[in-house]
Parts: C-alpha cells; structure tokens; sequence
C-alpha cells in the first residue's frame, strides 16, 4: 500500500459527470451512487428477480414463519484497515447491525466471511478478528457462520470482509420514505462528519489538535429506545456514503415530500468543520458510522429527542428541519445568512478541491 | 479557484533543504511550504493554498475591517461614510493609491 | 476557524445587506471573476439575499470550467501510459474529455492518484524512481507559484521522473477579453482576492481606466463578498471606476515578491485556449526554455493532440454573460449536471450547474397545500 499519505484514495468515488455505456467497471460502480445503481437495475436485477430485492432497501424485510425478519449484507474494502476510533473489524459488524436497525430490526445473527491476500500478516487478522469479535459483543450479536479464502499475493487489498446479518423487526414497525409526511420532524443522533474526516486524516497526512475519531458504533439499542417511546417512526436512515445530504435526498426522493433543513441547527465537530475548510469538503457529505437521521411525526417529535438524548450514543441528537410540502423531492438548507441553498444528492464522494 | 485559508504558525522548520511550517487551521495541523513568505514567524497567521505559505494575514486590518462592519448603520448619521476616513488603513490600497 | 467564523457573522452581514440596499438605486450587473466566490455565494445564498438589482455573473475563474477539452485529452493519454503514475488535484478527475475521463483511465489499469498539493506528487517521484510521475498543473495566479515551486525544486534535486502538464490561466486578459465582446454585460468585477495575494493589484488600474470599469479586490467569505458588492456597487452609483483593496487583510498592493520572482522565472506567457471562449492572447503561462525538460507535453509527444470543443454548448457565452444558462436550448434537457455537454454544466459551481439546482427548486410545484415551515 504505498504513498498513503501523499495521495488520497480514491476508492468508492462516483464520477459525478458519469460517461455513459462504460465497459469495464470503474470505481464509481461501487460508490452507492448512480453507477451502483445502475449496476443494480440493468446488471443484477434483471438476472435475480425476486420480490424482496426489487424493494431495494440497505436491509430486505421476509416473512418467514409467521415474523417479519430484516435481512442484509455488506461487503468493507476499507483503506486503511486502521483509523483512529476503529477499524474494518468495526466497521464489518456496525455496518450490516445499522442496516438492519434502520428498519427496526435488533440484529440477532452475523454471517462473516474473511477474503485473505497471501503474505498479509497474521497479526493484522488477527486484531481485525479481535475488533470484530468485541464490537459484535458490544452490539449484541452473535457471529454464527464463517468462511475464509485467500486470493494470490497482489490480487487483494491485504483483507476483505463480508458480513451478513439477520434479526427481527418488531410489531406494528413500518419503517419506510413513503411513511413521510409534511410536517414530520427531522432529528439527527449527532454531530455528523467526523467518520469520514478521521479515515481522510490518515490518508492525507492531517494531524488533529484534538484527535477526531470516527464515530462507528452499532445503532440497534439507539433505535430500541426511539420505538420504545412509539413504535410510529416513519423512516430511518444511517447517513454512511454520501453523508446526510445523500440520506435527506434518498428519504425525499421515495416519499415524495421536500425536506427543509436549518444549517446552524446540524452539529459539526469543530475540527471536522476546520478540516472540511482545508480541503474544501461540505460536512454534509461526509460519511459517517454511527449516526442516523429520524423522521418522526410531530406529536411525538420531543419525546422521541428526549428517548435519544438520554442514550449514549444520541446525547447530542438535535432537530435539524423538517419535511413539507414543497419542493417534492429535493433538500433545501437555510444558510446561516438566512439565504437558501439546494443540498443535491451527491453524485460521487466529495473530493478535495482547490477552486 | 483559489480555495485558501488562514492558519497560525506553531513551529518552522527544514525539509528537503526548503523552509517549512506547522501550522494550526482550527484545529487541524498541516506541514506547509514556507519559501514564499520565509520571514514569517511562529504565532502569526498566513493564508495557505495547495500546501503553501502565499500572503501573511494582518491582524490589525482583519480587526478593523470587523470593526468597520459593525459601525455600518451606526455611525454614518454623525460622521459621513466610516468607510472614506478609513481609506487606505492596514495595507489597504485604495483606488487613487493604486493608480499611482 | 479563526479569521474564517468572524467573516460569517450573520449580523454583519444584515448590516452591509442594508447598506447596500440603501446605495443601489438602479439595476447593476457585477463579475465575480472567482470560482471560490461563486461556490461562497452559492454556498451561503447571497444572491439571494442582495436587492434585485444587484445580478451576479459568475465569471470564468474555476479551472474545472476553463481547462480545454484539447488539455484533458492530453492528460487522459498521458495518464494510460504503463509507466505513468498521473497526479492530479480532485478538482480534474470529474471532467470529461473526449469519450472517457480520468476514472475511465484508472478502470482501464492507469496509475490516477489524487494529491492535495504539487510536492506531494514530487515525493511521489522520489519513492518511485522507475516511473514518471506527472502533475497536471492547472489553476490560475493563486496555483502558479506552488506548481512553479514544485518543478524548481525537481531541478534543485535532481528529480528526473518527474514533469509537469501546464495549462495555468492569468485573469487580467480574461477580464480584457470579457470588456472587449461586443454585447458585453459587465459594468464592474469583483477580483480574485487569492489570485492577489500572489499578484498584488498592479494590473488593475489600467484595466479600470481603459474599459472605465470599477474593480474591487474581494475575498472569499460571506461577509467580504458583501463588501465587495457594497464598494463596487457604491463606485457605479458614483460614476467612478477605480481599483479597490477590499480585502486588505490579505492583499498587498505589490503582491508576493518571491512568489513573483518565482514565476518569472519558472514560466513564460504565452496564448491560452479557454474551453468555450476560445483562444486568448497572452492569457496563460507555459514552462520557460530554461524548465522545458519538465515538460510533460514534450516528454511524452502529446503536443500534437488537438481536440475541437462540441459546437453545440454555449458555455462561452454563459462565461460571459451574455446567455443566461436556461435560454440556452440544451439547457436541462440534452445538457444536466449528468449528461453535461460543457464546463459549466461540469463543475459544481459552474454556472449552468447552479442555475439547474435553483430552477429545479422553483419550478417544483407542491402536489399538496403547503405546510408551515418552522
């Protein structure tokens, strides 16, 4: 993995200005934005078909057996393997215990397969399995299935991991964009952007005054605490790639509403906010691990802040906008000039700019 | 184009025989180029592009251009525009100045 | 971040918003010449929130938007060289050039690697004496010096490997090129306050005077723009066309010394292609004789690639003022942020980008009655 710190990857970056009828897979095509889906609509759905899938959701939601289970995977090619707060061990059970917790689901079971570079060192798997197993404790979670396979030297990033995971959604919760309405309150947990910052330090060389780590953390008992207060949430989202500008437009895109949003009300770390301004990043944009963004109908809306605030991982949630009637479908924040701006779906992750 | 922004000096040093700095944007520390403002000292502000050191910051102009700002609507009834006494302050160069 | 959060104080800005509204009386039309100005005012809403006489033109100063179709063809052959590592700052990787762009590339087994500034891309060099490194060495006045610095230093140090694909921009004859269209809209120029930090103000004062023309030297946050507008918008209502330092914390009158004498010595002017304006006399830097082995054009034979701009997009025009991005016929329709024809569909500041955002927000109709907003 050489030059690290001179240069900044760009691994899971969309071309924001997409060449059409590309014919060979280029970055873009796994960023989660619109080459992925792309990818998705005239690759794998044509060849799978399936009811569940054609849903589309980070988790599928079954009925079997007379329960509705959440069923989800995920796959982490993460650069560094380490960063500060966490690592790809972290990140491998937090991402697939969020997706399933973003439809309600408590996370109850994890597939995980490792896909090995011949020649990396056995000590790096094995703190990766040690992260993994503790942060699979700490969320609750059993590992109940594994697979391992090793790829020649050079054909591999040293480590991949795939997780899968399932759990139940309970009764009476109906989680989707459709859900929203105008007038539904919009919360965020927390302050957003300082995952993605933390990972870009190391790659470019930042150091921080105040270390930012990245906030990955597993949602499930967050979310647990929100529907104990009503099961009636109408949509949640955990704002990974593409950061909160890229969940607001996705939720205003599938139900239909327009989202307004207060910029000063979003709380931004300080240091994430200083290192956006050095590299010409929108915090918005960033991704971030352990965050999620709650649309809730108004009555409920105080109750369910107070629920999050008096949970570790929601201390600093805040009601940051909410969804109207206008502007179907796109996200608008007020500046805190009082002026407005259009908060687009982002079309790649952002990239360092110097205009 | 441009994107530049100001960040204080914690330490100079050497590297590859060209002068570098330390230097604090809010927080974040970066090792910037300093040959282009090589008597910049440590504790003083320098606007940063690219990883470079291009212009030091006056701290004086940048507290009196605020403090002009926050005159506006309140002085201009008893003493004219703030801005026409000012004219000229903190390396400022006026129209007539720069046509000199 | 100090000397940043001050410049955005809301309350300021109220105070020099009421200002300007208390100076205008009749419609104005201002350049703000930056790039990192537009992405400010779009940013914060500031044109938005100026009377309506005051209209922002977003002018030609983004790289994204100016760097010729003709470069980035140069830069994509390069960059799928075997044994090419290609640098380039983030802002290039987006552009397309004919038929493919640098993703394209890197799918394709080239080496595109992303630096945050020209020495990295030198040390990159030094890790890797068996290959080329190359830097693609866009950008205008503020950019110049870092990317002089960078191809002084390879010589100083022996570096070989390394070379440097030039195509920097100057304002001044960009502005000079802007005066001269016949259907120019223009009446005053907010400048580039970064560009001066580097070039001083010593071009100004003619061009002022020649085209009886006001320009403001302006910074970069909320609260400069404003003041920008308010000194530019105060010498129109005047009648007076003079250069002016509003953003004297930054700018000296004479420049960067060094930073000067550092590309006097590196580079030469020469002619420059700007994409959808054409060629301009005098508007761009090249190596000088004495840097021309760092050149990556000749090191790599690419000099004799020439690529016509699609005739269809109209940015020139936008760039100028002259079209407004949605009287354009492709506007929106074969042309979005997506499918751009042109630079300024490409960049997101780009003119007709912004333009695309904003109109789809007004011309959204709500389905139901509206809520209240909190």
């Amino acid at each position: 993995m050489p030059d690290t710190t001179d240069t900044l990857d760009v691994t899971g970056l969309t071309c924001p200005a997409p060449l059409r009828d590309r014919p060979r897979v280029v970055m873009g095509h796994g960023g989660g934005g619109t080459l992925s889906a792309e990818l998705v609509e005239q690759v794998f759905a044509p060849a799978f078909g399936g009811a569940a899938l054609a849903e589309r959701g980070d988790a599928a939601t079954l009925r079997l057996g007379g329960v509705r289970l959440a069923f989800s995977t995920d796959s982490f090619v993460v650069r560094p393997l380490f960063f500060p707060g966490g690592s790809i061990g972290d990140l491998a059970v937090n991402g697939t215990v969020n997706d399933l917790a973003m439809s309600g689901a408590r996370a109850a079971y994890l597939s995980c397969g490792f896909i090995l570079e011949e020649g990396v060192e056995i000590e790096t798997v094995s703190r990766v399995a040690e992260a993994l197993g503790a942060a699979a404790r700490t969320a609750g979670v059993e590992v109940a299935t594994g697979d391992t396979k090793v790829v020649e030297s050079g054909h591999g990033d040293g480590l991949f991991v795939n997780t899968s995971g399932i759990g139940l959604i309970p009764a009476g919760v109906d989680l989707r964009p459709a859900r929203v309405v105008p007038g539904d309150v919009v919360i965020v947990s927390g302050p957003v952007g300082a995952h993605g910052v933390a990972v870009m330090s190391v790659r470019e060389g930042l150091e921080f005054g105040v270390e930012i780590v990245s906030d990955c953390a597993a949602l499930g008992g967050l979310v647990a605490a929100m529907l104990a207060v009503t099961p009636d949430l109408h949509v949640l989202r955990d704002p990974t790639r593409g950061g909160l500008a890229a969940s607001l437009n996705e939720i205003a895109t599938g139900s239909g509403t327009g989202v307004v949003i207060t910029e000063r009300e979003v709380p931004v770390p300080p240091a994430v906010a200083s290192a956006c301004a050095v590299l010409g990043l929108d915090p918005f944009y960033v991704a971030n691990e352990g965050k999620l963004v709650a649309f809730v109908p108004r009555e409920h809306a105080d109750a369910v802040l107070e629920a999050m605030r008096a949970h570790p991982l929601g201390a600093q949630a805040a009601i940051i906008g909410e969804a109207v009637a206008e502007h179907p479908g796109m996200v608008v924040a007020r500046t805190g000039l009082g002026g407005t701006r259009v908060v687009d779906m982002p079309l790649g992750e952002q990239l360092p700019r110097i205009c | 184009m441009c994107l530049a922004v100001p960040g204080r000096v914690l330490d100079i040093g050497e590297r590859d025989g060209t002068r570098v700095a330390t230097v604090d944007f809010g927080g974040v520390v970066k090792e910037v180029c300093l040959e282009y403002l090589p008597d910049l000292k440590v504790g003083e502000y320098a606007i940063v592009h690219v990883g470079f050191a291009l212009q030091r910051l006056d701290e004086e102009s940048a507290r009196h251009t605020l403090e002009l700002f926050a005159e506006l609507g309140m002085l201009q009834e008893e003493f004219g525009d703030p801005w026409e006494a000012a004219a000229g302050t903190g390396g400022a160069h006026g129209g007539e100045e720069a046509h000199r | 971040m100090k000397y940043l959060d001050e410049f955005q104080d809301p309350e300021l800005a109220r105070r020099l918003l009421d200002e300007i509204r208390a100076t205008v009386t009749r419609p104005w039309a201002l350049m703000e010449v930056c790039g990192g100005q537009t992405h400010s005012i779009i940013r914060h809403g500031i044109d938005q929130l100026l009377p309506e006489q005051v209209e922002l033109i977003h002018g030609p100063g983004c790289p994204v938007c100016v760097t010729p179709l003709e470069v980035i063809d140069k830069a994509l052959e390069i960059a799928s060289r075997p044994e090419v590592i290609f640098c380039s700052f983030g802002d290039m990787l987006r552009v397309p050039g004919t038929g493919r762009d640098l993703f394209q590339v890197r799918g394709e087994g080239g080496d595109v690697r992303v630096v945050y500034s020209p020495l990295d891309a030198l040390r990159i060099a030094q890790r890797h004496p068996e290959r080329e490194v190359v830097f693609f060495g866009i950008g205008f006045e503020t950019t110049a010096p870092p990317n002089a610095m960078t191809v002084h230093q390879a010589r100083k140090l022996g570096i070989r490997n390394f070379s440097l694909l030039v195509s920097h921009v100057r304002v001044p004859p960009a502005i000079e090129a802007i005066m001269r269209s016949p259907s120019c809209r223009v009446q005053a120029f907010l400048a580039a306050g970064h560009v001066c930090t580097v070039m001083g103000v010593g071009e100004y004062p003619e061009l002022a005077e020649r085209h009886r023309v006001p320009i403001v030297v302006t910074g970069f946050e909320p609260l400069d723009i404003l003041e920008g507008v308010r000194r530019t918008v105060t010498q129109l209502e005047r009648g007076e066309h003079t250069v002016d330092n509003a953003y004297p914390r930054a700018v000296r009158a004479e420049g960067n010394p060094a930073a000067l004498a550092m590309l006097e010595d590196v580079f030469e002017v020469t002619d420059r292609s700007w994409r959808g304006i054409g060629v301009i006399p005098g508007s761009g830097w090249r190596l000088s004789r004495r840097y021309r082995d760092y050149d990556a054009e000749l090191r790599f034979a690419v000099d004799g690639i020439r690529t016509e701009e699609p005739a269809e997009c109209r940015s020139g025009e936008v760039l100028q003022g002259l079209l407004k991005p949605h009287a354009c016929e492709m506007f929106g329709t074969r042309c979005t942020p997506r499918t751009p024809l042109g630079a300024t569909m490409v960049s997101s500041e780009g003119a007709c980008a912004a333009y695309y955002l904003y109109r789809r927000l007004q011309t959204t109709p709500a389905p139901r009655e509206a809520s209240p907003v909190a």
